[in-house]
């Protein structure tokens, strides 16, 4: 009844902390498109794929007291970190989230950086293009970021190893 | 001729209540109305459920589109055409985007989503791009056309100022759908000066802004917007037909998955099922269908399918109380306790359903709300975003509104005094 709610608890408990709100939307688009079963939908923004129902779900649970919120100064702009609060441990009791696999998948997209997951998400985004219309599509719409062909490199190697890892699930 | 500078022998017009005209110069524009895929949203109500609650709401998404192209038009037409900023080659571009951006929204589009995890904006790409009469026009202006059409759609076409104006926080498909629910809603909200509107926008490299001088009408829209969300779109009433319909869905589907024999075989439903949905199935399915089966399955005997379009197609909807989910969520957990141990199932009948909605917002470096703000351009031709400028705006930009409520079927609880205590 409150499942969705739940999963997003559950998500950031199994992260221990998520550094930026940007990284937490990377964190389960990525694990949405590995067939984790997230009911937020996603649509393209300025960083990637973005979606507005997560924001939302997570300031409810930060409201509801389940998530702790910190708001930290960081040069000319402020970052969030969020970790779960014993509330929200207490509230998982009741409401029991089955995803296997899930942990060990968020553990590791949470070790990579912002600039990283915003390359894997955005390629994600566009799988249902040609391989070769991809790479093309992403340096259109992320003229400014400039990704080089090493960092696609990785990135592709990224997914796989993901897609392999939940696939023994 | 080229067909992308085609025009009509005559200007056609479609009589609107909303525009009070829709012209159509465009031989594309007018080719793209007239295919079957265009013709299927005439059989898609613009707002789902509402009818129950507001009868007027039975207007369609077919109404809709042609009131997002006929503002699109406009902008382009009379305000932006001559102006450096806009490249008149990304008018076409413009206006079929703006007819063609819901063409992907199926009956009930919010419960079908949910239920069995499809996203109408995939399949609005899947008609532009694939073996189909839209795919058919668009591809005689380029064989690359419809995949910029696409593009608009889906927000990732590179010039952000063609997909702003069908996509922003004052675009054109809100300032049609706006007055367009108030009209046939028949409410007082949802007004605004849309003329004063489009006379003060002004295109810039990659967004629209809006003369100083034409603050009051924006502030007007946004106030508008809020109160249509509240008043209409998160109507509890309408909320509680939606959770009905989604529940009949979740039934539908879970029988299929357990075998059972159904009188009225849901062939409509079979991919739906599956999740294995191709667009000529997608193309099938229209209001009409659905309804023909809920009306159908108000003889199956499975009891909660029955009982559940019963309430549908009669309109015997769920009762509700507000929820706090975070102080309530045990009450919640006995409440599903006693629902079940008094034989109603609680997943088909004790529904939490929230609604949210944030007003306006601006962009805050470092955070990824990711709205495009506003912007108003100043006499001395700086930019200053709205809220700087609006007290009204200020008051409620990044002010999230929430609102849970928990559904139930007052008549089935009868006389069971613990479970009328915990909803009172």
């Amino acid at each position: 009844m409150l499942k969705d709610h739940a999963k997003i608890i559950h998500a950031i408990a199994l992260s221990g902390e998520v550094i930026g709100r940007k990284k937490l939307q990377k964190m389960i688009y990525i694990a949405k498109k590995m067939n984790f079963p997230f009911q937020e939908r996603f649509q393209f923004h300025f960083y990637g794929p973005y979606s507005e129902e997560l924001t939302l779900r997570v300031e409810e649970l930060c409201n509801m007291g389940f998530l702790n919120e910190v708001k930290e100064k960081k040069g000319g702009y402020y970052q969030y970190r969020y970790t779960l609060t014993e509330d929200g441990k207490e509230f998982l009791g009741v409401n029991n989230v089955d995803m296997p696999q899930l942990g060990d998948c968020l553990k590791d997209i949470n070790t990579q950086n912002a600039r990283f997951l915003e390359l894997v998400s955005t390629i994600l985004y566009f799988d249902n293009l040609p391989t070769d219309e991809v790479k093309e599509k992403v340096q259109t719409v992320k003229k400014s970021q400039k990704f080089t062909d090493d960092e696609f490199a990785n990135a592709y190697q990224y997914i796989e190893m993901l897609k392999n890892r939940t696939s023994q699930c | 001729m080229d067909y992308s500078a085609e025009k009509l022998n005559e200007e056609k017009v479609f009589k609107d209540p909303v525009h009070r005209y829709i012209h159509v110069q465009d031989q594309v524009i007018w080719d793209l109305v007239g295919t079957k895929e265009f013709q299927r949203l005439r059989r898609i109500k613009q707002l789902g459920t509402t009818f129950l609650t507001f009868h007027g709401a039975e207007h369609s998404r077919f109404n809709h589109s042609l009131g997002v192209y006929e503002i699109v038009r406009r902008i382009v037409d009379t305000v932006f055409v001559g102006r450096p900023e806009w490249n008149q080659e990304d008018r076409l571009l413009s206006l079929c985007a703006a007819l063609l951006h819901d063409l992907g929204h199926g009956p009930y589009s919010h419960s079908f989503e949910k239920v069995f995890e499809l996203d109408h904006e995939y399949f609005t790409k899947a008609i532009i791009l694939g073996k189909t009469e839209v795919n058919r026009v668009l591809s005689r202006i380029s064989p690359d056309f419809p995949k910029k059409v696409a593009e608009v759609i889906d927000k990732t076409y590179e010039n952000k100022l063609v997909v702003s104006l069908i996509s922003s926080q004052i675009d054109a498909d809100r300032m049609d759908y706006l007055q367009r629910d108030a009209y046939y809603t028949g409410v007082s909200y949802g007004h605004f000066d849309m003329e004063r509107i489009l006379r003060v926008m002004r295109p810039r490299e990659d967004q629209v802004v809006f003369k100083h001088s034409g603050m009051h009408a924006v502030e007007d829209y946004i106030m508008s917007r809020y109160q249509m969300y509240w008043q209409v779109y998160f109507h509890p009433v309408t909320r509680s037909a939606e959770v009905i319909l989604t529940k009949i869905l979740h039934r539908a589907k879970h029988l299929h998955e357990q075998g059972y024999a159904f009188k009225h075989m849901p062939l409509h439903f079979y991919s739906f099922f599956k999740e294995d949905v191709k667009l000529e199935d997608y193309l099938k399915l229209d209001e009409g269908i659905v309804l023909y089966y809920f009306q159908m399955w108000q003889e199956e005997d499975d009891e909660v399918l029955r009982d559940l379009c019963l309430r549908f197609i009669n309109r015997n909807l769920f009762k509700y109380v507000e929820f706090d989910p975070a102080k309530e969520y045990k009450k919640l957990a006995r409440l599903s306790q006693l629902f079940e141990e008094a034989g109603i199932d609680p997943e088909y009948y004790l529904v939490v359903d929230s609604s949210s909605d944030l007003p306006y917002d601006f962009y805050r470096p470092g955070e990824e709300e990711e709205r495009l703000p506003i912007h108003l351009l100043m006499k001395s031709g700086e930019l200053r975003e709205l809220s700087r400028e609006s007290d009204i705006v200020d008051s409620i930009s990044g002010k999230r509104r929430t609102d849970h409520k928990l559904y139930y079927p007052a008549d089935l609880i009868g006389k069971n005094e613990e479970i009328r205590k915990l909803l009172e």
